[in-house]
């Protein structure tokens, strides 16, 4: 019996041989070809982003890790639901997303003093957004509220969340100001992108354009200490115009509101 | 008017034709969501039995949103073609889709047909076929186009390259438009969704794909796909605009939403044509349109997602567009909730754009939030290839990476014409060879060396 020594054989995946202008651009290009299909490689690679995006949107938010976390720094918190009964119903109902709990709502009935600014940490499309970077941004944030005066509510922990879930929260608590912290709709490059969205008296039927966002924060992308420099600066702002939204004047960079349709979560 | 059906021995009542259309809808979760759908499925066969028995011509006496209150209502209405419309005048909505199925409605008949159809006609046809019907009738139809190329042919199949990027890096799209023009991408349209829509990066990019087209000589079309106003804007200032780009609506408060309406359409498709920049044809807007958007703008107006949907081919057919698509599964899963409802979607919009006469093609997309992936996509395109769909996306590795979806690669691209024996247009097909893209026999060569690509790009020459 002969050893055959196996004969390596070219690769039946072809490379392109302009991979050298990926450098100019993050969009997959120069992924070769087997067949007309792709590669092995390239056709897994998709996959492996698609999954992180799909359990990003499914990943339940441990709200028990994050009010542990939150006690831990000596936060007050409360934790409420949206009056979506489960993620399905979260997606498909977005009106949902938006109401409190009956639960919820009467927890929040109770009588407190009213703060300047109610933060609400969403999970929204992405509760591993949420749970990379929220506690950081508000390690950076709260200091600077309270620096400048401001009376910080109890930070609401909210499941099932859309934006305007911030709408009735401020509107029980009295509040001046909201700021929602919530995980954004993933991406295949990104799927831990945390939003902050800021609503001058925030109240049931606010629209969009009533709201500043910063968007985008996560690592590789907008730092959480920035953003929440840039979200004192809105708040700042508002605090002197009495206004939020496309109508305020500000030299802080936001997001405009102008979002394509659903991006926003 | 009211209408009825019994069923197993329920009575199930219609008040109007809007709630027929709605009640009839096959499900998905926009409805839902609207309040507007069956609320069993029993209800919505005895729809579906109550349509069929509808006398098409009574579609044209009942309209779903008022005459007087909507102006895409009134171009429906007093566009109608009585005479085109005469050979099935006397058929029931039922016997209509028999019509379609049968050899009597060959590709003559339905283009002699389509300006007699208005958009409910279709729709409420369409709600009663299953896919196979949709795709059968689809794929009788022909729908010819034609701006600096011919679209639309037997056996041909374009795409667009939509080479996005976040921040509209004239490199970056330069280097997505090359690997798509590279892997047979673009003989629709190179159409670039920027991510600031201002006149000055929508001219940029303008002048950057015009002189790709001058150099190669490409018989090419190109667009920046901003709103039409700033492409208005940027004719008056001397860009060079070939097609002319507007998401519309199936109302018109919807399309209020989207800021623009019939007059302002028709004063950027006049100013289109004055450019004159057509060789084979004056055929030059492009419109997008895509189920639920009317909802999500809270002008619905009480009709079923799919019949709104149908509306908007009324618009985009005033204008003979080159091309016109929908967008399926862009706008999220609360209004087309899994890869059933896209795939089901895809193909009603697709069948009813061509009945009326449009050249239909089809963003086959999902977002990460939607229960939808690759398969789902991989069935669509294939379905729609089968159905003749006239063009597809392309995007590099299906990943837009500005507007953040997923749509169709030029790998799906080359898949799907290799499976069904489509072709590109065929002035691009004649180019690509010219061009040294594909070899003596129209295959493929990967070899950038022998194109004429990259000196006419604002790309560095070096080699790898």
């Amino acid at each position: 019996m002969t050893e055959s020594k196996p004969v390596p054989l070219p690769s039946p995946a072809q490379p392109d041989r302009w991979a050298h202008l990926r450098r100019h651009t993050d969009a997959r290009i120069a992924l070769g070809h087997a067949g007309s299909g792709l590669p092995t490689a390239a056709h897994l690679a998709f996959q492996a982003a698609h999954a992180q995006a799909r359990d990003a949107v499914h990943t339940p938010l441990d709200a028990a890790a994050l009010l542990a976390a939150f006690a831990e720094r000596g936060w007050p918190a409360a934790a409420v639901t949206s009056a979506a009964p489960d993620r399905a119903a979260y997606l498909k109902r977005p009106d949902l997303g938006r109401q409190l709990s009956e639960e919820s709502q009467r927890r929040l009935s109770e009588p407190v003093r009213a703060p300047d600014v109610v933060l609400v940490v969403g999970d929204g499309l992405s509760g591993t957004a949420v749970q990379a970077n929220a506690v950081a941004v508000l390690e950076a944030l709260i200091p600077k509220l309270q620096a400048a005066g401001l009376r910080v509510g109890p930070v609401v922990v909210a499941e099932q969340a859309r934006v305007a879930l911030g709408d009735p929260v401020g509107a029980l608590l009295q509040a001046q100001a909201s700021i929602v912290l919530i995980g954004e709709r993933p991406g295949l490059s990104a799927a831990d992108s945390l939003g902050l969205y800021l609503t001058w008296e925030p109240r049931p039927g606010r629209v969009d354009s009533e709201r500043n966002c910063i968007s985008n924060v996560r690592t590789g992308g907008l730092a959480p200490a920035a953003a929440a420099a840039q979200a004192a600066a809105l708040l700042a702002a508002m605090f002197a115009q009495r206004r939020s939204g496309i109508l305020l004047d500000s030299a802080t960079p936001a997001t405009p509101p102008e979002l394509p349709s659903g991006a926003v979560p | 008017m009211a209408f009825a059906h019994t069923l197993a021995g329920t009575r199930y009542r219609f008040p109007d034709l809007k709630t027929l259309l709605a009640r009839a809808s096959p499900p998905r979760s926009g409805d839902a969501l609207a309040g507007l759908i069956a609320a069993s499925a029993a209800e919505r066969v005895a729809a579906q039995m109550a349509l069929a028995d509808l006398p098409l011509r009574h579609v044209l006496s009942e309209a779903v949103v008022p005459y007087e209150a909507d102006e895409v209502t009134r171009l429906i209405v007093d566009g109608h073609d009585g005479a085109a419309f005469a050979p099935v005048a006397h058929l029931t909505v039922g016997g209509f889709r028999d019509w379609l199925l049968s050899e009597a409605a060959d590709a003559a008949a339905l283009t002699a047909l389509a300006p007699g159809l208005t958009p409910e006609m279709v729709a409420a046809v369409s709600k009663i076929m299953r896919l196979q019907d949709l795709i059968a009738v689809a794929a009788k139809t022909r729908v010819v186009t034609r701006f600096r190329n011919t679209i639309g042919l037997p056996g041909r199949l374009s795409t667009r390259l939509q080479p996005n990027h976040p921040v509209d890096d004239p490199r970056g799209i330069a280097a997505s438009v090359l690997d798509g023009l590279m892997y047979g991408s673009g003989d629709a349209v190179i159409g670039i969704n920027p991510a600031t829509d201002s006149v000055e990066a929508m001219t940029t990019l303008l002048e950057m794909l015009e002189e790709l087209r001058l150099r190669t000589g490409a018989p090419i079309q190109s667009c920046v796909l901003a709103h039409v106003t700033t492409a208005l804007r940027a004719m008056e200032r001397g860009a060079p605009v070939d097609l002319v780009f507007q998401s519309i609506a199936g109302t018109e408060a919807a399309n209020r939403a989207f800021g623009v309406s019939l007059a302002l359409l028709d004063e950027a498709w006049e100013a289109g044509r004055a450019l004159n920049r057509g060789t084979v044809g004056d055929n030059l807007m492009y419109f997008e349109t895509g189920q639920g958007s009317e909802l999500s703008s809270g002008a619905h107006e009480g009709v079923d997602q799919q019949t709104v949907e149908a509306r908007c081919y009324a618009v985009a057919r005033r204008y003979r567009p080159l091309l016109v698509n929908t967008v399926v599964g862009f706008i999220g899963p609360e209004y087309l909730y899994d890869g059933k409802q896209i795939t089901r979607a895809g193909l009603e919009d697709h069948f009813c754009a061509k009945l009326l006469g449009l050249p239909m093609g089809c963003d086959v997309c999902y977002t990460n939030h939607a229960e939808a992936d690759q398969d789902d996509m991989d069935a669509l395109l294939t379905l729609l290839g089968v159905a003749g769909c006239t063009f597809i996306m392309g995007v590099p590795g299906a990943d837009d990476i500005m507007l953040n979806y997923q749509s169709t690669s030029f790998h799906d691209a080359l898949y799907v014409r290799q499976v069904l024996g489509r072709r590109p247009a065929p002035e691009f097909e004649a180019w690509q060879q010219a061009a040294g893209i594909t070899d003596s026999a129209g295959r493929l060569r990967f070899d950038l060396a022998a194109s004429c690509l990259l000196p006419a790009l604002p790309l560095p020459e070096e080699q790898p």
